[in-house]
Parts: C-alpha cells; sequence; structure tokens
C-alpha cells in the first residue's frame, strides 16, 4: 500500500533524535558508535532509531568492511522536496489570483 | 516567485512572496471577505464565506463548494496590525488540527510589499500529511521515486 510507505518515511523523520541522526549523515557516513556519542541514551536505543530510519528506507548500512557505517538514502529527502515543491506550486497558483485581485482593487480605488 | 521551506526543528512552514501593491492593499485582501472569496481559491473550487468579522479578536468561517461538496474552515482574527496578520485556522473535518498563521506585510518601497507567511501546527506529522496532501500525481511520482530508492538502484 502506497500510502503506508510514504508515511512510514514521515514517521521516521517525526522524531527529533532521528532527524538529527538525519541532519549529521548529511555531512557523511558514520558508524553507529559515532552517532550515538552526543547523545545520552544507550547504544540500544541509537540502534532501535536506525531500524526505524532503515525500515522507512531513510538510511541503509551497506555490508562492507567492520565497522559499517551508516549512509543516508538521499532519494529519500527527494521525496520530501518533491512534496515541498507541489505545495510551493500550489502557494504560487494562489499568489497569482491575488496578483489579479489585487490589480483590480487598483482600478476599483480612486486616488493618488 | 514564490519561496517555501519547511523548518527542520518545528512543525512549521514558511512562504516569501512580493507583491506589486503596497502593504494596506495587500491587507484589505486578506480582511475584506468579497476580496479574499476572489483568490483563496483553488481554481475548481467556489468559496462562500458564511461568517467574517475581521477584526482583533474576531471570528470567521468560510465553505469551499465543488459540484455540491463542501470542505468549511474556520479560525480566528487573533490580531490584525497595519504590518502583521495573526490568525488560527482549522478544517473542520479535522477539529483537533489547528494551525497558528502569522503574515507579515513588508513594505519594500516603489509599491511593492513582501508577504511572509508562517503556519505553525501541532505536530510533525500534520505538516507533513498537509505537505502531502492534493497530490496525486505528486504521490505517483514519489512514489516510483521511493520505490527506485527501496530496491537500491537510486543513482
Amino acid at each position: 500500500m502506497l500510502v503506508d510507505t510514504l508515511s512510514r518515511t514521515f514517521a521516521a523523520l517525526a522524531d527529533p533524535t532521528r532527524r538529527d541522526i538525519v541532519a549529521r549523515l548529511s555531512a557523511g557516513d558514520a558508524t553507529v558508535n559515532q552517532l550515538a556519542e552526543p547523545y545520552a541514551m544507550s547504544l540500544q536505543a541509537v540502534y532501535k532509531h536506525l531500524r526505524v530510519l532503515e525500515e522507512a528506507g531513510v538510511v541503509s548500512r551497506p555490508a562492507g568492511p567492520q565497522p559499517r557505517s551508516v549512509r543516508l538514502e538521499l532519494g529519500s529527502l527527494d521525496l520530501m522536496d518533491g512534496w515541498l515543491e507541489q505545495a510551493r506550486r500550489r502557494a504560487e497558483e494562489r499568489y497569482q489570483r491575488l496578483d489579479r485581485v489585487l490589480a483590480e482593487m487598483e482600478d476599483e480605488e480612486p486616488g493618488p | 516567485m514564490t519561496h517555501i521551506e519547511a523548518d527542520p526543528h518545528l512543525p512549521i512552514i514558511r512562504i516569501t512572496r512580493e507583491f506589486r501593491a503596497s502593504p494596506a492593499r495587500l491587507l484589505r485582501a486578506h480582511t475584506e471577505p468579497e476580496l479574499f472569496a476572489r483568490w483563496i481559491g483553488p481554481d475548481t473550487l467556489q468559496t462562500r464565506v458564511e461568517h467574517w468579522d475581521a477584526r482583533t479578536g474576531g471570528s470567521f468561517r468560510y465553505v469551499s463548494v465543488r459540484d455540491g461538496e463542501e470542505w468549511a474552515f474556520r479560525g480566528c482574527f487573533h490580531e490584525i496590525r497595519p504590518d502583521r496578520l495573526v490568525q488560527t485556522f482549522t478544517y473542520e473535518g479535522d477539529p483537533d488540527g489547528v494551525a497558528l498563521n502569522t503574515l507579515w506585510f513588508d513594505e519594500l518601497g516603489e509599491g511593492r510589499t513582501r508577504l511572509r507567511t508562517q503556519s505553525l501546527v501541532d505536530s510533525f506529522e500534520s505538516r507533513d500529511s498537509w505537505l502531502k496532501s492534493g497530490m496525486e500525481v505528486g504521490l505517483q511520482d514519489g512514489y516510483r521515486k521511493l520505490e527506485r530508492m527501496l530496491s537500491n538502484d537510486a543513482g
């Protein structure tokens, strides 16, 4: 079900710790230990957050030399950008109608 | 050119756009019901204003109509100033979702005004579902992208 998949992506990004992890991964890959360092939570809790992000396709842990590093899947953020762009377009269409109304007001207003 | 951003830390959407009009005229287009109904849209809908008291502490209710189907919206004019408008906003189909909208009218001179809007909702889920709304086409595109991403062949 497509909406479920999309909802999972957004639910994954709805948590401040997970958003922070994503923000830090946008600067480059990191190991789980590196990611866990700034947080006052157990390594287990960080793994749990990573699992949510992984299941939503936001991050991946490509097989490779140990320790495996965590990688941000940029495609998931493109999706957010796509939705922002849609919202931007909706606002622009509304504002073009407002442009017309403002121009009509000028014609209706007497004065300077 | 409309600029939009989703705040990474708060469930906020910000939109900025310049207009060829004075702040006073832009404010009237937001506070006079017959003017407001002419542009709020979308194009495919008719807007019927049911109640409108555009004063600090006043309230509004309007209904969007398409082919007999209706969607009602209401809120309060929390504060109206020459350079700033603060409103609450609720879609009656989701009465628990209340947005706090602030609009700033920045005078740029030469008859131009920059409109800055900020919409604060109560959760990231609400914000993101709003971003997803009305996007059948975008959703399909997004889904295709997600499919590609999940099957790991995204570049």
